[in-house]
């Protein structure tokens, strides 16, 4: 078990504050080469072997996915898009779905219960199963639509970068399998170095618009994607072009709750203030011969 | 300790607000930190090298299997995945290798011959015995009745194309030899095992 400093919490949902820390971790990351992948679905059996789970088997819908969409027990689904480009070629898109492991996660801001998702220091997002609570902002607060919620004990679940491997020193179980190299482990910066190399590559072989699908408006992932059209994300199973947290999460939990705090605090002041400048409402004489006539008049009628 | 009614009014509405800034998410980040990643399952299981039983690309695994091979422990294996030191895969493994466990564990597995009557609607467990001599007997029949040892032209080939064999993946170079030496002294056609990758 590890104890509470060697977790390196960075951050916490619904809760002010972290301990400081003192070590240096370095970021890891996930990258995912759209380019390489051929939709073998490896990575798929491998999370299911590994995270101990068997989803419930569907019918086919005419697609490849399969499952047809991430659910409690399908951490990871390939999603497969078959994209006809300019020059009237088809294209198959196979894109390896799952948490994206923001560094300004949307979940974990729109998470109300205390502890249930933690950020740590490596820059994995986790759920705290036994935390959390069921409610289903997190769904909201995800800008890429990742977590589930379990029907059997109604908690969130989704991707957790095998934190248990990760947290030993292995590499995450899909990563490990994945048996055409297109998902690689490591620190967050050697990730980048290496998917720019590669981009060289696919520039190189006609691909004009391959780039690193790292975006910024979630302050950057640790799950990262090499696409061969970085310009249009969107045609990848709609990745989004400009991944966004709900403003409502921002304007819930970023505006509203400190203006809640400072009513809490302004009440429990001036609640003090009055005690000690106007004292306790006490009951006086000329009220109390007030309530006697009130009870006198009332036995009159 | 004495609690009048308005006491005990008061006592509560305190209790309800400090209770309810703790869950509201006001709480400071304390005790409540020492939430933990899922303990990881490997830690003392016993570690065994194997090859995958499907194709003859023949990958390197890592079983894992619960307990540390104690006399009284009976191990069952949890666990398993590609081998990093293995040459072929070096760690990697395909959707059905990935999902191995699944098949060690499936319930219709086979792990001992069984044998089904001719006309007979089920299989039914027979011994190593009666499975290799039965087979030898079907082998020696159809070789007598089809071996062809000379073709149209005269030429002697030594064929036996009506019988075929499958053999392992998981082979080394000397069992594949041994296979393959075995399959041709037969004048064997229809073959395919670990030797022909």
């Amino acid at each position: 078990m590890t104890d509470l400093q060697s977790l390196d919490i960075t951050r916490r949902s619904a809760t002010t504050g972290t301990p400081p820390d003192i070590r240096h971790q370095p970021a890891v990351a996930k990258l995912i080469d759209v380019s390489r992948c051929i939709g073998c679905k490896a990575c798929q059996s491998a999370c299911m072997e590994w995270n101990d789970l068997r989803p419930e088997m569907e019918t086919f819908e005419g697609s490849y996915d399969n499952p047809s969409d991430l659910n409690p027990a399908a951490w990871t689904v390939m999603r497969f898009t078959e994209w006809e480009n300019e020059a009237g070629n088809l294209e198959w898109l196979i894109r390896k779905d799952g948490c994206m492991h923001c560094s300004d996660p949307g979940c974990l801001k729109a998470c109300p219960s205390p502890g249930a998702i933690v950020q740590y220091a490596n820059g994995i997002v986790d759920f705290i199963s036994e935390n959390c609570i069921g409610c289903g902002y997190c769904v909201k607060g995800c800008p890429f639509n990742i977590p589930r919620i379990s029907q059997e004990d109604h908690r969130a679940y989704k991707c957790t970068l095998c934190s248990d491997r990760v947290s030993v020193g292995l590499e995450p179980a899909c990563v490990k399998t994945c048996p055409t190299g297109a998902i690689l482990f490591g620190a967050k910066e050697d990730m980048t170095a290496w998917a720019q190399e590669r981009i060289v590559d696919l520039k190189e072989r006609g691909f004009a618009n391959a780039g690193l699908y790292d975006p910024p408006e979630v302050g950057g992932t640790h799950v990262m994607y090499v696409l061969h059209h970085a310009d249009r994300p969107s045609l990848y199973a709609g990745l989004p072009d400009k991944p966004r947290i709900d403003p409502l999460v921002w304007l819930w939990k970023g505006m509203f709750k400190p203006i809640a705090l400072a009513g809490l605090g302004f009440a429990a002041i001036a609640g003090f203030v009055h005690w000690v400048v106007a004292g306790p409402n006490e009951v006086q004489p000329e009220d109390e011969v007030h309530g006697r006539e009130i009870l006198d008049h009332k036995d009159e009628k | 300790m004495e609690l009048g009614r308005r006491g005990f009014i008061r006592l509560s509405g305190a209790t309800l607000a400090a209770s309810s800034i703790g869950a509201l998410g006001f709480a400071p980040a304390g005790e409540a930190l020492a939430a933990s990643v899922r303990p990881f399952k490997l830690s003392r299981t016993t570690e065994t090298r194997n090859t995958c039983t499907y194709c003859s690309v023949a990958c390197g695994i890592l079983i894992y299997s619960l307990g540390d091979a104690a006399k009284n422990a009976k191990a069952s294996i949890v666990h398993i995945e590609g081998d990093p030191d293995h040459p072929v895969n070096r760690g990697t493994l395909c959707p059905k290798g990935a999902a191995l466990l699944d098949v060690v564990h499936s319930p219709t597995r086979v792990k001992y011959p069984m044998y089904r009557v001719p006309g007979g609607d089920s299989f039914k467990r027979v011994s190593w015995d009666f499975a290799l001599d039965r087979m030898a007997t079907l082998m020696k029949q159809d070789r007598d009745q089809n071996f062809i040892a000379k073709n149209a032209a005269g030429t002697t080939v030594n064929r036996w194309t009506s019988t075929g064999m499958l053999a392992a993946s998981a082979s080394s170079n000397e069992t594949a030899f041994l296979t393959w030496k075995v399959a041709r002294s037969f004048g064997m056609v229809v073959f395919d095992n670990q030797a022909r990758v």
